[in-house]
């Protein structure tokens, strides 16, 4: 217990939660299990199809239990809870309109094909289905994909160990990384699964009790959904009319929700475009399902994915709007998270991805604390692992057989399988890095998901359903669409006449200053700041005889900085960053952020001032594009997000049929067992009603729609 | 999820740790109750001792899943 309580200190007073010996011993047992299970697993995985599908031989409840698992990373937990405290309610219709109905479908529609082909993946049935072009396209896509969603995880485990232990990012993946290369390497998908099962367990276990906890705390139900309307004011003051406790009654306009978002736009692009791209074609999770040991299970283990996947809400969304309602500073007042791209972000204020962290911190002690962290590493590492045993799938089956190695042993694939692990995860570790680029960790995802899965899912959805659909219309469909997702991109992002950021005010490490708080309308608060000395780095603020910028100190005279600084358009006001700063006249060290505060820079302070205008700025977006692909103007990242979804889904549907209808089919002979009316589906074995997938998928359909009449 | 002759289930590796940290939560839970730390270092709502009902929740579901599923001569599938 010496040594741990030595780590616990390493822990670092700076960091924001507090571990004791018995917190670190709980995480410590968890890497200690997983890689005994990697190593105790390998002896299971000593064929090509043991590795890569785990030999075919899953019950129902593991494949139902481990396809939601695979979707229920730290990811999940961390960016739903951000969505929720950054959309209010609308953050629960991932789980719901955004999920269940695609489930269902793939459930009971898709499943028989993927199952009946016996493919190895999603891009292997695309082989069969159009030929090697949109395969390829579909493998190589899918490989950088998933590559990229794993370097996510990395990002998103190195900072929140970097936020409760106090420890290095880089340590945090390679630590993690290592971990999970080993035990992936060691068991394939077996290993993969093996944790995703443990990691649903731990997931509930180590996260239910703050929910619990809070709405305990909040006073009950109707007291938390009152203080989230009252605080947002505060929180959201841009959006602060918006209805935060609605799901579906706020979507009658653009200015009614915090998110930007009509009905149209959430049920097709939400409802439609992603959520059926995501659950019907992600090579990830329909993996888990189609190596079940037959098709009754496939089905039912995905019908038990979506209720179970119904559940989540309780343990994300709620800790979401706990976050609005309980969070509060040491004054009373409400706690203000920011995006991960304010420049506040990390000095003096927590994100909006923090929200998880500080409700664990709030709510759990020794012990039970040690069990949440373990909880979000476990969803972290095989969030990890479900993407670099699918990479190892894909690449192996995908790219490396047809297209560089086609006369390889099943044991040479299995050793490329292995070997393809590794790199899967170095490729992951060099992407994790991109993350600072967007607001949010779950816009990331998203927007990887419009530009690879929603034209993978009109490709194979066409090819399923539609037996003229011929293979260059495969092929130019999903290519269309994947380019004509990335312009989309591109152009919300692009700014003809140059993006300024918003004016700013950074100074240095031990500047001087001295505070005036004078100010009638919140008392006590900071009304003008003198800095005395140091240095003070300005983006975009124009001082009086400095309008071009450059390097200087201030010499006789002292000079003057106004609330706001004018910009091409409109003036914004200034924001004044100090993460630590001395207070002059106490000598008492201090952090704080500021917005429209005037300030006077006395003689001797050093001043570097920029002027930033940019093109091209992917962490902003271009209102005037933004109105063009999401209909309005207010709609916010997730809200174009969505709309870019369902109009690549159009163009990839478009692109398909008129290419199909000018170029020759395959013969139909070719076409049994992938298209629909050419594919005999096997006699189900006499079963009870109550084993029969139709009925539950019926069940869970009903509770769904009830779930949305109660939130409505 | 059975596996060739003897492949343990999946059930018994979640039981062991659940059980283990079952022990470990409900230890620390007895000890913050008999002991109760200093009033600035308490959690939100402490007074619930959410840690010690919790801890035995984690012990009874760990003690079901281990002693259920634990591995067997004859092994039986997950």
């Amino acid at each position: 217990m010496a040594f741990l309580s030595l780590i616990a200190a390493m822990s670092g007073s700076a960091s924001m939660l507090h571990l004791r010996p018995v917190d670190l011993l709980i995480i410590i047992i968890y890497f200690i299990f997983v890689l005994a299970i990697g190593f105790y697993l390998k002896k299971f995985a000593s064929t090509g199809d043991d590795f890569f599908m785990a030999g075919r031989k899953m019950t129902a409840w593991i494949a139902g239990l481990s396809f939601i698992s695979a979707n229920l990373s730290s990811l999940e937990t961390m960016g739903w809870s951000a969505m929720a405290y950054q959309y209010g309610m609308l953050g629960a219709h991932g789980y719901l309109i955004g999920a269940i109905p695609a489930i269902l479908f793939l459930a009971i529609v898709m499943m028989p094909f993927y199952y009946i082909s016996r493919t190895h993946s999603v891009p292997g049935y695309l082989q069969l289905r159009y030929g090697e072009g949109a395969r390829s396209v579909a493998g190589i896509s899918f490989s950088f994909m998933t590559v990229a969603v794993s370097g996510a995880s990395m990002f998103a485990m190195a900072k929140i160990l970097n936020l409760l232990l106090g420890w290095d990012m880089n340590i945090s993946i390679w630590v993690a990384s290592l971990t999970v290369a080993v035990y992936v390497t060691l068991g394939g998908l077996l290993s993969a699964v093996f944790n995703e099962v443990l990691q649903f367990f731990l997931i509930w276990l180590g996260s239910l009790l703050i929910p619990i906890l809070g709405i305990i705390h909040a006073g009950g139900w109707g007291k938390m959904m009152a203080a989230v309307q009252r605080n947002v004011a505060v929180i959201h003051p841009a959006v602060q009319n918006a209805d935060f406790t609605s799901l579906w009654q706020n979507l009658g306009s653009f200015a009614s929700n915090p998110m930007g978002i009509d009905w149209f736009g959430m049920l097709f692009g939400q409802g439609i475009a992603v959520a059926f791209g995501y659950w019907c074609t992600d090579f990830l999770q329909v993996q888990r399902v189609i190596v079940a040991k037959d098709l009754r299970s496939a089905q039912n283990g995905t019908i038990i994915g979506a209720a179970l996947k119904m559940m989540v809400p309780l343990i994300v969304t709620i800790p979401g709007l706990l976050g609005l309602a309980v969070l509060m500073n040491s004054d009373g007042s409400p706690m203000v998270l920011v995006p991960e791209s304010d420049p506040r972000a990390g000095i003096t204020h927590n994100t909006f991805n923090d929200v998880l962290p500080l409700l664990m911190g709030k709510y759990l002690g020794p012990g039970l604390l040690g069990l949440g962290v373990t909880a979000m590493i476990a969803g972290f590492m095989s969030g990890m692992a479900g993407n670099v045993s699918a990479f190892a799938t894909v690449w192996t089956h995908d790219v490396y057989k047809p297209l560089i190695n086609r006369k390889g042993s099943d044991r040479h694939y299995l050793n490329m399988g292995r070997w393809s692990s590794v790199v899967g995860v170095l490729l992951s570790i060099a992407t994790a890095y991109t993350l600072f680029f967007f607001s949010n960790i779950l816009e990331y995802l998203q927007v990887l998901v419009f530009f690879f899965i929603v034209p993978l899912f009109g490709t194979v959805i066409l090819g399923m359903l539609w037996k003229r659909a011929t293979p260059a219309g495969g092929f130019w469909g999903f290519l269309v669409a994947i380019l004509f997702s990335v312009s989309m991109w591109a152009y919300v992002h692009t700014f003809p006449h140059g993006y300024q950021p918003q004016p700013k005010v950074t100074l240095s490490h031990g500047a001087e200053v001295l505070l005036t708080r004078a100010n009638a309308a919140k008392p006590g608060a900071i009304s003008y700041i003198s800095i005395e000395s140091g240095a003070l780095d300005l983006v975009n603020v124009p001082l009086f005889g400095h309008e071009e910028g450059g390097e200087f100190t201030v010499q006789d005279q002292p000079l003057y900085m106004r609330e706001v600084a004018p910009l091409r358009k409109t003036a914004a006001p200034i924001q004044i960053l100090a993460p630590e700063v001395v207070i002059a006249d106490t000598r008492e060290q201090q952090k704080f952020g500021l917005s429209a505060v005037p300030a006077r820079i006395s003689p001797g302070v050093k001043v570097r001032s920029t002027f930033i205008s940019r093109r091209f700025d992917p962490a902003a977006f271009n209102p005037d594009h933004v109105k063009v692909i999401a209909r309005s103007d207010k709609a916010k990242p997730m809200a174009v997000n969505m709309y870019s979804a369902w109009w690549s889904l159009v163009v990839c549907l478009l692109v398909t049929i008129v290419v199909s209808l000018f170029t020759r089919p395959k013969p139909e002979a070719e076409l049994k067992n992938l298209v629909m009316g050419l594919t005999p589906l096997p006699k189900e074995e006499a079963a009870p009603w109550h084993r029969k997938p139709l009925f539950w998928a019926v069940v869970v359909m009903a509770v769904f729609i009830v779930i949305n009449i109660i939130f409505w | 999820m059975e596996e060739r002759e003897k492949q343990i289930p999946i059930w018994f590796f979640i039981g062991a740790i659940v059980l283990i940290y079952g022990v470990l939560i409900t230890a620390t839970g007895f000890l913050g109750w008999v002991s109760p730390p200093p009033a600035g270092t308490r959690v939100a709502l402490w007074e619930l001792h959410a840690d010690l009902w919790w801890g035995l929740l984690l012990l009874a579901i760990g003690l079901f899943y281990s002693l259920k599923y634990r591995p067997r001569r004859k092994h039986r599938s997950a």
